[in-house]
């Protein structure tokens, strides 16, 4: 009886959770593919056609220079932590819990610090590189718990194993542990991607909202979804509002979709 | 049977944090012979046989007093090269542990870190350690298989190919057949009595009739003390200490 009634909660939870999704995704496709017209993607922005390719190209540009920053230092920390640091260290105990504070903090704390220390005590105003440094801190955490995570799963024994045959630390990580590890690792930094993509707390007061293709570092623009807000803040395009968040989830698909690829080539030819 | 000790170990302790695990352990191993550990679980022999390869420095808060010396020297100075070290005494674990590779990819892995890189020259070793190994005929059409496909007996004699592609000098076996099924086991046996023609062979067991059918030499550890050490046929036949005895006829363990 008590498991009937266990297995109704199962999948009435389940039936939930993906009806909820289901409707969003239903929601969104039902009111912004009308709007998906080709001007959306001309390269010009313009208070007539509030064509999204600028911040398309924006979001794609943060995203890669902030996982360019993050990743190797997120990544070299988990190493850190795991296999090389010891645990009872207070400096290490410190780090760890530093990670999971971080974690935890509102992206818009983030926001105001990037805009108090990068746009106002560097001087970099509104820009690419003050953006792109507010997420890399944001998403370190996610990558370093991730590595972590990873590398403590692919457990002693293969590093002990690799010891007694004489190898040495570093060759032990490289070559034994990381391909075991790889696959974790990478969905870190997905749930990275993710997580930049979707910002916006952070990004408005680093990056700001200026509507063209920045040209430099140090020149501003927005991201898609900082335009979706933006267009459905000022109430005068809530449709192609819906149409960029159609385009947003599309790449997010794409991204998953070819991690997920990435990490099975991955674990698959680990040599 | 040579006189002088491969290894000798004089006076040794051992503590993991505040817990004296090895009060003081004296042992010669000799060259080319066979030494087993018995005793029961807790008693310090599995503790004892990583200290000669220095796997116990892995562990955190361990402190280490006394001599271990491999032909004559100290393997706890500070300037020993633990790598060099643990090339030359090699380790076989308790659980079959190969890495998630090629066969051929494991076999390799140790020569490969020694800086062997002509494919000719590893592709020799990588068979010639399998031949050792008893293992060459099963896996021969397959080299390029996961490990991890394989099953758990063959697992361990592919370690153990993995173990001897290094050319060690010493083999350290941690209980290698617990994890075992018996023909499995008795493979590994047959395995080990060969190798010690070539090979200075440490081995930890739980099982005293393994200890009896393979080994020439028994140490027998209670509680981080070595209480005897003889030759295998004395401990099991004639014992000096009461304690020994009890625990050879089963009385306690």
């Amino acid at each position: 009886m008590s498991s009937k009634l266990l297995k109704g909660l199962v999948y009435a939870s389940t039936l939930f959770t993906f009806g909820i999704l289901g409707y969003l995704i239903f929601y969104i496709l039902f009111n912004g593919v009308a709007y998906l017209t080709p001007s959306l993607f001309e390269w010009e922005y313009s208070t007539d056609n509030v064509s999204l390719m600028p911040a398309l190209i924006t979001t794609l540009y943060v995203v890669l220079g902030t996982l360019l920053i993050a990743t190797p230092i997120g990544v070299f920390t988990g190493f850190y932590l795991v296999d090389y640091a010891n645990r009872n260290n207070p400096v290490v105990k410190a780090i760890s819990i530093a990670t999971d504070t971080l974690a935890g903090i509102p992206s818009i704390i983030y926001g105001l610090f990037g805009f108090l220390f990068f746009v106002v005590y560097l001087e970099w105003q509104f820009s690419l590189a003050a953006g792109i440094f507010t997420v890399t801190i944001m998403s370190l955490p996610v990558i370093i718990r991730a590595t972590e995570e990873a590398l403590i799963a692919s457990g002693m024994s293969i590093r002990q194993a690799s010891y007694a045959l004489g190898a040495g630390k570093l060759r032990t990580l490289f070559n034994v542990v990381l391909p075991v590890a790889m696959p974790g690792i990478l969905s870190g930094v997905i749930l990275a991607t993710g997580k930049i993509i979707g910002e916006t707390a952070a990004l408005i007061f680093t990056l700001g909202t200026a509507t063209q293709l920045p040209q430099s570092l140090f020149a501003s623009g927005r991201t898609l979804s900082l335009h979706m807000y933006i267009l459905s803040n000022e109430g005068l395009h809530v449709n192609e509002a819906y149409a960029t968040a159609v385009v947003l989830l599309v790449f997010v698909i794409l991204i998953n979709g070819l991690s997920t690829l990435i990490s099975k080539r991955l674990s698959r030819g680990g040599k | 049977m040579s006189t002088q000790p491969k290894i000798k170990v004089e006076n040794l302790k051992l503590w993991y944090g505040d817990f004296e695990a090895l009060h003081g352990v004296d042992l010669d191993i000799y060259e080319k012979e066979v030494t087993a550990f018995i005793g029961p679980s807790g008693c310090g022999k599995s503790t004892f046989i990583k200290t000669l390869n220095r796997m116990n420095d892995l562990v955190e808060n361990v402190k280490i007093e006394g001599t271990v010396e491999l032909d004559g020297k100290d393997i706890y100075k500070k300037k020993t090269d633990l790598n060099l070290l643990r090339k030359k005494v090699g380790m076989v674990f308790q659980q079959p542990n190969p890495f998630p590779k090629s066969i051929y990819d494991n076999v390799a892995y140790g020569p490969r870190t020694h800086g062997i890189k002509k494919k000719s020259e590893l592709d020799e070793i990588v068979e010639k350690s399998l031949r050792q190994a008893a293992i060459w005929d099963e896996v021969k059409d397959h080299l390029d298989r996961n490990a991890l496909s394989i099953s758990g007996g063959q697992q361990q004699r592919i370690c153990i190919a993995r173990a001897l592609a290094v050319e060690p000098e010493v083999l350290l076996m941690d209980e290698p057949t617990s994890a075992l099924d018996p023909i499995s086991t008795a493979k590994i046996e047959e395995l080990v009595a060969q190798l010690k023609n070539d090979y200075t062979i440490v081995m930890v067991t739980h099982n005293m009739q393994q200890a009896s059918r393979v080994s020439d030499r028994t140490a027998f550890f209670l509680n981080g003390h070595i209480i005897e050490t003889d030759t295998t046929r004395k401990i099991f036949t004639n014992p000096s200490e009461k304690e020994t005895e009890n625990y050879i006829s089963g009385r306690f363990g």
